[in-house]
């Protein structure tokens, strides 16, 4: 093989692996990457039952229940037009309070309930999950509430 | 005026790379000789400057100066003096600062001890060192000015995020700095050797030294970033396919690639723009890492709030600097030449494979992180890509990768025989299905990926020491030993995380004091609760002791802490190591009938995974000292020689 062609041979090489790592991707995204919905959505569009998804929003006052077991929680989570029911297993986060935001990771069951396998709550004053920005989760209330100060 | 004094001391450590880099710059164009000669002192000047304002920063931290904007926003008078001083770049402007220090002192360090390297190429290299550098300086000065003051001046400051403050975080970042920051020079070196058209064996030789030292910090700051992760966030996992963990990941793939690359480049002078190429990549998956990072674009448990001014600044720097690069490499790709030829079957042809296997799982890693960014940017759907795509996509390759890497170092250079190779690996073969039959027999439910790397495992543990098989041990090289320790290291990396993820026991349970609780072999008391107050926090305790079998009866203490700054809790889990595993403990909340969750988790043989990254890392130590040793030696036989004649 000609020096030529050696350094032919391993550009190609290189290619098709990028371009088999970007198939490769592609598969794996379809099936693996999931959405973030918000309460709204889902009562706008129900995502299928059993497919991964995203939920976020702000968990509504009062809502926190614990099971008899101690272990099990039963939340609601509500943006500003809509609430969805949420259950999870095993001990919440630290900063998982009522009237603050979370983002959990899971799936709705065939009774349209969430079931979360992993929870984020908000971790500091100044983190605020991607997701949770930009969204109206109190009903405008703070905002007129800035604009009187 | 420690704090002006600092920025002073920035402003003119900025100033001298500017210098560097005009010394450079006109002195290649006309070929001055003593523009050559004044470039080495200018660059040690400026390292020497640009630490001189990190350790004034570090100083205003120490002492609490409330004057300071950063100190204010970051730290509190009351906090251990260890977080007062890591404190220092927990924070933006800090590790900012950090990062510049850092390269600094890499162009003062190349400055005064790269002799191997022709004058010119040096020279080029110093100067794309001083430009990369302005950029951040600039950045520093125009938008992050660490040295801000404040006024008034407060009473006291807000204190430092508690997941931080933690011993982990006064090691893990500054480590991880002088790895990012470290490829740095393999790209300045990249840079100058295609504007000197100077690319050959002599330069890799003279790189690799660098690459190995960028790597190894690399490898220990992911290793304990993984580990802090572990116990810090009371998860249970080492792992998480975090944005910032992707951007650690990153640069270290593109490095491994490099340091294979760079030996074929040194040893047989093959792979020449490859390497070059690698070297580009490198270095900016490190400034891509930190733009993820810095700006907070990204979801996640590390991410800082959202700055739009400071991320596009970033964003800038990276256009100009991989953009310069990627034109220069196009541009002057064609006058490379040639590289020596090889066989496909051949120590080239696996580090070939080597390479090409890293970059597709760098290619995937850095997909899976960006493609949420570009849908959301392009479509405005939110996405997340978790665990299950990087799993799926990465895992068999990472499997393939090892095995390569077991073969690998039992060919020859140039050209092999395939039927040797299958005579040299075989033990390695039967020990590696010996151990597939046992556990496909022994075990259920494991999954298919960890069965067979497990197994894999168990084949190059073997293999990783057969390259010292038959050979005078006394006489074989360092950099040998350091190559079969750490690829080593990774096998036993490999254990760790195939038995964490298939034989680890978890216990979900709401305890009353006086619970017992069993997991596996273990048996944990519940004796109490009690509140706890350390120096910045206060906290709750739960009293436990736990037995591994008929053995030795241990307390461990999961707690809850409460920190007063930030009105932050994190909880502290319980760790107890054996051996063959770790016991992991987590204390949840309490309820109204007096019953505490608890976590519990058995993870067999889980510290493997780290140990086998300090192993990696400690080879990688090796290889640099017996190449620089070797690399000396050879330079002062030269001299001899010349002296001489």
């Amino acid at each position: 093989m000609k020096a030529k062609h050696q350094r032919l041979t391993l550009v190609l090489l290189a290619v098709v692996a990028l371009i088999g790592a970007g198939l490769l991707a592609a598969y794996a995204l379809q099936d693996q990457a999931s959405y973030f919905y918000t309460p709204s959505d889902i009562a706008e569009q129900k995502p299928e039952a059993g497919a991964a998804i995203r939920l976020g929003g702000m968990v509504e006052n009062g809502s926190i229940q614990r099971s008899a077991d101690g272990v099990t929680v039963q939340f609601i989570v509500q943006d500003a037009g809509a609430r969805q029911k949420v259950t999870y297993t095993g001990i919440t986060p630290d900063l998982f309070v009522e009237g603050s935001g979370v983002v959990a990771d899971g799936r709705l069951d065939a009774k349209g309930m969430f079931v979360a396998e992993t929870l984020l709550a908000k971790h500091d004053e100044n983190y605020i999950p991607r997701e949770l920005e930009g969204i109206d989760m109190t009903s405008g209330k703070h905002k007129t509430e800035t604009l009187v100060q | 005026m420690i704090a002006e004094t600092g920025l002073i001391a920035l402003w003119l450590a900025a100033a001298l790379a500017l210098l560097q880099f005009g010394l450079g710059a006109i002195g290649l164009r006309a070929q001055r000789e003593d523009y050559y000669a004044a470039i080495r002192p200018v660059a040690v000047a400026q390292g020497l400057f640009v630490s001189l304002s990190f350790l004034l920063l570090i100083w205003l931290f120490l002492r609490s100066d409330m004057s300071v904007k950063l100190v204010v926003m970051n730290s509190a008078s009351v906090k251990p003096l260890l977080y007062k001083f890591a404190g220092t770049w927990g924070n933006h402007e800090g590790s900012m600062l950090l990062w510049v220090t850092v390269m600094g002192l890499a162009g003062a360090f190349i400055a005064l001890f790269e002799r191997s390297l022709k004058t010119r190429t040096l020279v080029a290299t110093l100067a794309a060192q001083a430009f990369i550098s302005l950029g951040f300086y600039a950045f520093l000065l125009v938008s992050s000015n660490p040295f801000e003051r404040m006024f008034p001046v407060p009473a006291d400051g807000q204190g430092l995020n508690p997941l931080l403050q933690d011993p982990g975080l006064a090691f893990h970042p500054p480590t991880l700095y002088f790895g990012y920051v470290g490829l740095s020079v393999a790209f300045s070196f990249a840079v100058g050797a295609m504007i000197t058209r100077d690319v050959g064996a002599d330069f890799a030789k003279a790189m690799r030294p660098w690459v190995l030292g960028a790597w190894i910090f690399l490898t220990l700051g992911i290793t304990a970033g993984s580990y802090w992760a572990y116990y810090e966030l009371g998860w249970g996992g080492w792992w998480f396919w975090d944005p910032v963990e992707n951007a650690s990941l990153m640069p270290w793939l593109a490095a491994t690639a490099l340091l294979h690359s760079v030996t074929v480049l040194a040893t047989r002078d093959s792979l020449r723009a490859w390497t070059l190429m690698l070297a580009v990549v490198a270095f900016s998956m490190s400034m891509i890492g930190t733009f993820l990072v810095r700006s907070g674009i990204l979801t996640s448990v590390h991410a800082f709030a959202v700055d739009p001014e400071r991320g596009s600044f970033i964003l800038a720097l990276l256009a100009i600097y991989i953009g310069g690069a990627m034109a220069l490499f196009a541009l002057r790709v064609g006058t490379v030449k040639e590289g020596k030829r090889f066989e496909l079957v051949s120590r080239e042809g696996a580090l070939v494979a080597n390479n090409l296997l890293l970059s597709v799982i760098l290619a995937l890693v850095f997909i899976g992180t960006l493609y949420p960014l570009l849908v959301e940017a392009v479509t405005g759907d939110k996405l997340s890509v978790g665990p299950p795509y990087f799993n799926l996509a990465t895992g068999p390759l990472a499997l393939m990768l090892v095995a390569v890497m077991a073969a690998g170092p039992l060919l020859r250079w140039r050209r092999d025989n395939p039927k040797a190779l299958l005579n040299r690996i075989s033990i390695p073969i039967l020990i590696a299905a010996a151990a597939l039959f046992a556990l496909a027999l022994f075990t259920t439910g494991m999954s298919f990926l960890a069965l067979l790397g497990l197994s894999l495992a168990a084949g190059v543990a073997v293999a990783s020491f057969a390259p010292l098989w038959k050979r005078n041990l006394r006489r074989t090289p360092l950099h040998t030993y350091g190559m079969v320790i750490a690829h080593f290291g990774i096998a036993v990396a490999l254990v760790g995380m195939a038995c964490e993820s298939s034989f680890t026991e978890e216990r979900l349970v709401a305890a009353q004091p006086g619970d017992e609780i069993v997991v596996n072999q273990w048996k944990l008391e519940f004796e109490a609760i009690e509140p706890m107050a350390g120096p910045n926090w206060t906290a709750l305790e739960a009293r436990m002791t736990a037995q591994y079998g008929d053995g030795a009866v241990h307390e461990i203490t999961p707690q809850n802490r409460m920190f007063a700054a930030a009105q932050t809790q994190t909880s502290e889990a319980a760790l107890l190591t054996r051996w063959n595993g770790q016991l992991y403990v987590v204390l949840g909340d309490g309820d109204s009938e007096g019953r505490w969750q608890i976590r519990v988790w058995w993870k067999p043989f889980v510290p493997l995974i780290w140990y086998g990254g300090i192993l990696v890392a400690f080879g990688g130590f090796l290889a640099m000292v017996g190449r620089l040793r070797r690399g000396y030696k050879q330079r002062k036989q030269r001299e001899y020689a010349e002296a001489t004649l």
